[in-house]
C-alpha cells in the first residue's frame, strides 16, 4: 500500500511537474498557505482513498466468477468489526481534517489582517497595510488608491512584502477579484464592501481577472498587477499621477458605461469620497446613497410623503452634508438630531471625507 | 443613476410590446438564424429532421398509436420509459452544447480564432447546465424511480396515476420552451443559477432569462407533484409484508429523494417565482437597489440546489446497491448502515449549502461551519463505498454492462469525492472556486456518478422493459468511450484549475493552456463516441431482439420487479406479492414459490387520459406568451388550463376492472407451467 502511494505521487508530480501550477506555487504568502492546505488536505484523503481504490481493483480480481477457488459466502453480509472500521476510519480522518480546516479558515479569513508576511518574515507591527479600494465595472477593474491619491483602470501595484488591504465592491453585477499568485479570490458586489488582506512576496508582473462570470465582456476583465520595490511602486505612482486626469465624478460617470477589453488608464487624482459613493450608489447627480436611504427607512421611513424622496431629494449625499438628511426625515426626528449625525458621521459613509457645510442642493 | 436607467429601460419594454405578437419583433432579434450561420445550420437540421420524423410518424400511421398508447398512458412503466426517451434526446443535445464549448475554447486557446461570440458562448454554457441538470439528469432518475419503484414494492402503479402522467408532460414543457428559445429569441446568457443582479432586467433585458424563469417554474412543478406522488406510493403501497427494513435499497433512495424534492423544490419555485416578479411586476427583491439583496437569492437557490446534488446522486447509489448483489451473487453487505447513510446524506445535504460562496465573505467562523458539515457527508457515502466494496468481497462476479459500468464508478466517483471534499476546505476553496478544477470535480460526480449509474441502471433494467438483453459489443463500445473519454475530458480541467483558470471564459490571453484544452476536446470527441455508441447500441439491439431474448429473470435478480414476466404485464402483478425477507424475489426462489396460476380475480385498474399532455400543452403555450409578453395569448391559454383541469374532475369514467379471463389470457401465455395446471 506504502509503495502503491508513494507511486501515485511521484506519478502525479512527473505529470504535474511540466506545467505552471500557479495555485500550488505562487508568489504570495496568502495563496502559498492556501496552497499547501490542498495538499496537505489531498495527502490525508488519500490514506481513505488509496487503499478503497486499490480493494476495488483487488476483489474486482480476485472474485471474478472464473477464479472459482476464491471464497464465495452468499449470505455472508454483516460483520459488526468491519461495519465499525468502514465508519470510524473516515471519520478519523475528517476529524482530522475538520480540525485542519478550522484553524485554517480562522488563519487565511480574508477580513482579518496578515499575521505575518511569509514563512521566513513576521510581520512588521510599524508597517501600515497599503490601501486599495476596488471597483469592478462593466468590464474592467477600477483601482482607486486613497493614500496616493490616484486612480488606475486595468492595472495595478503593490510594494513587495508590504500588506495590502484590498476594499471591494461592484458598481453593476457580482465578480470576484482573483490574482492566483497573491491570494485566494473574494467576491464584489454592489452596495457591498468585502475586503482582502494579501502580500506579494516577489516582484514581477502578476495575471489578475475576474473569476464570477459577470456578462458579455467578462473574458476581458483581465488586468495586470504590478509588484516592485518601494522605489518603483513610487515610479509608478509618479507615471499615474503624471500622466492621468482627474477622477471626479463626471469621470466616473462615463468610466461606468460597459466597455470590452478595456485599455489601462490612468487618473492622477480622485475626487474625495468617490468611494463611498460608488458603493452607495449615488456618483451620478439624480441618486440618493443607499446609506442614506436606509437611514431614513430604518427610522420608519418619510411617511406617505417620503414615497418621493427618490424624486424629490435626488442628489442628496450625508457624506457631502449630513444636514441634508433631515429633509427626507419626519419632522419629529429633529428632536434626535444630534445622535442622528454622530451615527452618520461614524459609519463608513464619512469615515474619510472631509465635512463640508455646503448648501443643500436644489431639492424641490 | 442604475436604477433610473433600469426604469427607464423596464418601462420602454413594457411600451414596446405589441398588442398581438408582444416583444416578438419579426426580425434577426427574435430569430437569430437569420444572422448566426451556427444557428442556421443547426436549425436547417431540426427542421428536417422534424419533418422526417413527423412523416415517418404519418407514414406509419403511428400518430393514433402514440396517442392512446403512451401519450395518454397513466402506466408508471411506459411514463418511466417516456421519462428516458426524453432525458436521451436531451443529453444529445446538451452534449451538442459541451461539443461546441470544448471546440471553441481549444480554438480560442490556441489563438487560432473564437469560434462563437461571447454572447453566444454565453448562452451556451448557461443552456448546457440547464438542459443537463433539469432535462437529462432529473428524468432519467425520475425515469427509473419511476418505472422501478413500483414493482420493487409490488404494487399494481403510483399513487396518483394522473398525477403521473401529468408530471410528465410538465417536465416535457419546460424542455420544449429551452429547445424552441434555441431558435426564436435567445437564451439566458446568466449561467445555470441566473445569479442576480445580471438576470435581473436592468442587466438582461432580453427574454433569454424569461425563458429560463418560465421553463423552470413549469418543469419545477412537475418535479414537485411527481415528488409527492412516489413518497405517497412508497408510504402506503408497499405489497403485505414489506416493512420499512425489508424495502429493497433503491425503495430507500427513491424515498429519499422524493422527501428531497418535496422539501426543496418549493424552495426553487420560490425563488424563481421572486426573480420573476423583479422582471415582471418591478419589484426589488434581488435588485442593486431599493432594498434588493442578490445574496438572498444565492442563498436562495442553493438551499434548492445543494440538495438537488443529492436529488441526483442517491438514487443511483440505489441503482448500484441493486446492482452490486445481483452480480456478485451475494446478499449486500451491511443493508443497514446503507439504509442509515441514506437518510443521513438526505439530512445532511440541508445544510451545506454555503460552501457553494465561501468567498462571498461570510466570516470564518461560518465559513468553517459548512466547511466541516460538507467534509461529514462524505463518511456516510464512504460507508456506502465499502459496503459495496464489501458485498463484492467473497461474491462471485460476473462482468456483465451493469457490473462494469459500476466498478467504473467506484473508481471514478472517489476521485470526484476526494476533490469535492477538498473543495470543502474554505481556503482551498478561495482558489479553486469557480475554476475549472471545480468543473472538472462536478462533472467527476455528476458523470462518474450519475451518468455511469444510469447507464448501469438501463443495461440493468432493460430485459426487464423489453424482454431482451441490450446488445453487449456496443455497450462495450460505449462503456470504454465514455470511461476513457470522461479521464481525458476531466483530468485536463483538474490541471488547468490548478493553473488558475477559471470558467465561463471564451477568450484567451496567451496559448500556454491550448495543449490541456485540446486532450480535453479529444475526451469530449470521445465521450460524444460513447454516446453514439449507445444509441446504436439501443438500435442494433431492438434489430436482434430475438437473439437477445432473455426471458424473465436474466441475471438472478433478489428484488420483486424480477418475480412479475419481462416486460410486465401492465397490472404488474396478477395478484400482490407476500414479502417475508429482504431480497423478496429471491426468498422465493429459495423457497420454490412459482407465479401463481390459477383463481385469477378481475383487476381495478385507471382509464388513460388525455388530459396531462393537453394541460401541460397549454401551459406550454402560456409559457411563450409569458417569454414575450403576448399577453392575450397567456390569459387565454391560462384560463383554458383551469378550466380543462376542473372538467376533467367531473370525469367519472376513470377506472374499470380487468377481467378474470384477460389476465389468466395473459398470464398463462408463453408459461407452460401455468398451461398445464388449467
Amino acid at each position: 500500500m506504502r509503495f502503491s502511494q508513494v507511486a501515485l505521487l511521484t506519478g502525479l508530480m512527473f505529470l504535474l511537474s511540466g506545467c505552471n501550477l500557479v495555485v500550488l506555487n505562487p508568489s504570495g504568502d496568502i495563496a502559498a498557505q492556501q496552497g499547501d492546505l490542498i495538499v496537505y488536505a489531498t495527502v490525508l484523503m488519500l490514506i481513505v482513498i488509496v487503499p478503497v481504490m486499490a480493494l476495488t481493483v483487488f476483489f474486482a480480481f480476485k472474485y471474478h466468477k472464473d477464479k472459482t477457488d476464491s471464497a464465495y459466502e452468499p449470505d455472508w453480509d454483516h460483520s459488526v468489526s468491519l461495519e465499525i472500521v468502514v465508519w470510524a476510519v473516515p471519520l478519523a480522518i475528517i476529524i482530522c481534517l475538520a480540525g485542519l480546516t478550522w484553524v485554517a479558515t480562522h488563519r487565511l479569513e480574508p477580513y482579518d489582517d496578515l499575521k505575518r508576511i511569509s514563512a521566513e518574515k513576521p510581520l512588521d507591527p510599524n508597517v501600515e497595510p497599503l490601501e486599495v479600494q476596488v471597483v469592478a465595472l462593466d468590464w474592467k477593474w477600477l483601482f482607486i488608491y486613497p493614500e496616493q491619491g490616484i486612480a488606475t483602470v486595468n492595472e495595478a501595484a503593490v510594494i513587495v512584502d508590504r500588506p495590502v488591504e484590498f476594499k471591494l465592491t461592484s458598481n453593476t453585477v457580482m465578480n470576484a477579484f482573483y490574482v492566483p499568485e497573491m491570494a485566494g479570490m473574494i467576491y464584489t458586489m454592489a452596495g457591498m464592501e468585502t475586503e482582502l488582506n494579501a502580500v506579494l512576496n516577489h516582484a514581477g508582473t502578476f495575471e489578475g481577472f475576474s473569476a464570477n462570470y459577470s456578462g458579455n465582456g467578462f473574458s476581458g476583465m483581465r488586468f495586470d498587477l504590478h509588484a516592485s520595490d518601494e522605489a518603483g511602486f513610487d515610479a509608478w505612482v509618479e507615471k499615474v499621477r503624471a500622466e492621468g486626469n482627474e477622477l471626479s465624478r463626471e469621470a466616473f460617470v462615463a468610466l461606468e458605461e460597459p466597455s470590452k477589453n478595456n485599455p489601462v488608464a490612468y487618473f492622477g487624482a480622485v475626487e474625495a469620497g468617490l468611494w463611498d459613493k460608488v458603493l452607495n450608489h449615488c456618483v451620478g447627480d439624480d441618486e440618493i446613497c443607499l446609506n442614506d436611504m436606509m437611514m431614513v427607512d430604518a427610522l420608519g421611513g418619510g411617511g406617505v410623503e417620503g414615497l418621493y424622496n427618490r424624486e424629490l431629494f435626488r442628489g442628496l449625499c450625508s457624506a457631502d452634508d449630513p444636514e441634508a438628511l433631515f429633509l427626507m426625515l419626519r419632522d419629529e426626528h429633529a428632536s434626535i438630531k444630534s445622535e442622528i449625525i454622530s451615527a452618520m458621521t461614524l459609519l463608513p459613509p464619512a469615515h474619510d471625507a472631509p465635512l463640508q457645510q455646503s448648501t443643500p442642493l436644489e431639492a424641490n | 443613476m442604475a436604477n433610473v436607467h433600469a426604469i427607464a429601460e423596464a418601462a420602454e419594454h413594457v411600451n414596446n410590446v405589441h398588442w398581438l405578437w408582444g416583444k416578438i419583433t419579426w426580425d434577426a432579434h427574435t430569430f437569430p438564424f437569420l444572422y448566426d450561420p451556427i444557428i442556421a445550420v443547426t436549425f436547417a437540421g431540426v427542421i428536417v429532421a422534424t419533418l422526417a420524423l413527423l412523416g415517418a410518424l404519418t407514414y406509419f400511421r403511428l400518430w393514433g398509436y402514440l396517442w392512446t398508447e403512451w401519450f395518454t398512458s397513466i402506466d408508471h412503466k411506459k411514463i418511466g420509459i417516456m421519462y428516458m426517451v426524453l432525458a436521451v434526446i436531451m443529453m444529445v443535445r446538451g452534449f451538442a452544447d459541451a461539443l461546441l464549448m470544448r471546440v471553441h475554447q481549444a480554438l480560442a486557446s490556441a489563438g487560432l480564432f473564437e469560434l462563437l461570440p461571447a454572447y453566444h458562448y454565453d448562452q451556451v454554457f448557461t443552456v448546457h447546465g440547464v438542459i443537463m441538470i433539469f432535462f437529462v439528469a432529473m428524468p432519467f432518475v425520475t425515469g427509473f424511480m419511476n418505472y422501478v419503484m413500483p414493482l420493487q414494492i409490488g404494487a399494481r402503479d403510483v399513487a396518483f396515476p394522473f398525477l403521473n402522467n401529468f408530471s410528465f408532460w410538465l417536465t416535457v414543457s419546460g424542455a420544449v420552451l429551452i429547445m424552441i428559445s434555441l431558435f426564436v429569441g435567445e437564451f439566458a446568457a446568466t449561467g445555470w443559477l441566473a445569479y442576480p443582479p445580471l438576470s435581473g432586467l436592468e442587466f438582461s433585458p432580453g427574454v433569454g432569462v424569461d425563458y429560463y424563469l418560465w421553463s423552470l417554474n413549469i418543469a419545477g412543478i412537475g418535479t414537485t407533484l411527481s415528488g409527492i406522488n412516489l413518497v405517497v406510493t412508497i408510504v402506503k403501497m408497499r405489497a403485505p409484508g414489506m416493512t420499512w427494513m425489508k424495502m429493497p435499497v433503491f425503495v430507500w433512495t427513491t424515498l429519499c429523494t422524493n422527501v428531497l424534492i418535496v422539501a426543496t423544490f418549493p424552495v426553487l419555485a420560490a425563488t424563481l417565482a421572486l426573480l420573476t416578479a423583479d422582471r415582471y411586476l418591478g419589484t426589488h427583491f434581488f435588485t442593486n437597489d431599493m432594498g434588493g439583496s442578490a445574496m438572498m437569492y444565492v442563498n436562495l437557490i442553493w438551499i434548492w440546489g445543494h440538495p438537488e446534488v443529492y436529488i441526483l446522486t442517491l438514487p443511483v447509489f440505489g441503482i448500484f446497491s441493486e446492482i452490486v448483489p445481483t452480480f456478485c451473487k451475494k446478499r449486500l453487505f451491511g443493508y443497514t448502515s446503507m439504509v442509515y447513510a441514506t437518510c443521513v446524506i438526505m439530512i445532511l445535504s440541508y445544510i451545506v449549502w454555503l460552501h457553494h460562496f465561501f468567498t462571498m465573505g461570510a466570516g470564518a467562523d461560518v465559513n468553517s461551519f459548512f466547511g466541516i458539515t460538507t467534509m461529514i457527508i462524505s463518511i456516510p457515502t464512504g460507508a456506502k463505498l465499502f459496503n459495496w466494496l464489501f458485498t463484492m468481497y467473497k461474491g462471485r462476479i460476473s462482468y456483465e454492462l451493469p457490473m462494469m459500468w459500476t466498478v467504473a464508478f467506484m473508481l471514478t466517483f472517489t476521485i470526484g469525492g476526494m476533490t469535492g471534499v477538498l473543495l470543502a476546505v474554505p481556503p482551498a476553496d478561495y482558489v479553486l472556486h469557480n475554476s475549472l478544477f471545480l468543473i472538472a470535480h462536478f462533472h467527476n460526480v455528476i458523470i462518474g456518478g450519475v451518468v455511469f449509474g444510469i447507464f448501469a441502471g438501463i443495461n440493468y433494467w432493460w430485459p426487464k422493459a423489453f424482454g431482451f438483453k441490450l446488445d453487449p459489443f456496443w455497450g462495450k463500445v460505449s462503456f470504454w468511450n465514455w470511461v476513457l473519454g470522461f479521464w481525458f475530458a476531466f483530468m485536463p480541467l483538474y490541471i488547468l484549475g490548478l493553473m488558475g483558470v477559471t470558467r465561463r471564459i471564451s477568450a484567451f490571453e496567451d496559448t500556454f493552456y491550448a495543449v490541456y484544452f485540446f486532450v480535453a476536446l479529444l475526451g469530449a470527441l470521445m465521450v460524444g463516441a460513447g454516446l453514439l455508441a449507445f444509441i446504436v447500441q439501443i438500435l442494433v439491439s431492438i434489430l436482434k431482439r430475438e437473439e437477445l431474448k432473455c426471458g424473465d429473470d436474466p441475471w438472478g435478480g433478489r428484488t420483486l420487479e424480477w418475480a412479475t414476466t419481462s416486460p410486465p404485464p401492465y397490472y404488474n402483478f396478477a395478484f400482490s406479492p407476500r414479502v417475508y425477507a429482504l431480497d423478496a424475489f429471491h426468498h422465493m426462489k429459495e423457497h420454490g414459490a412459482t407465479r401463481p396460476t390459477s383463481g385469477f380475480v378481475p383487476i381495478h385498474m385507471p382509464h388513460y387520459t388525455g388530459s396531462g399532455i393537453i394541460i401541460s400543452g397549454l401551459l406550454t403555450a402560456m409559457g411563450f406568451g409569458l417569454i414575450f409578453h403576448i399577453w392575450w395569448l397567456a390569459g387565454i391559454t391560462f384560463l383554458a388550463s383551469v378550466v380543462w383541469g376542473i372538467a376533467h374532475t367531473f370525469n367519472y369514467n376513470r377506472d374499470y376492472y380487468v377481467p378474470a379471463d384477460e389476465v389468466r389470457a395473459i398470464e398463462t401465455a408463453g408459461n407452460p407451467a401455468a398451461a398445464g395446471a388449467e
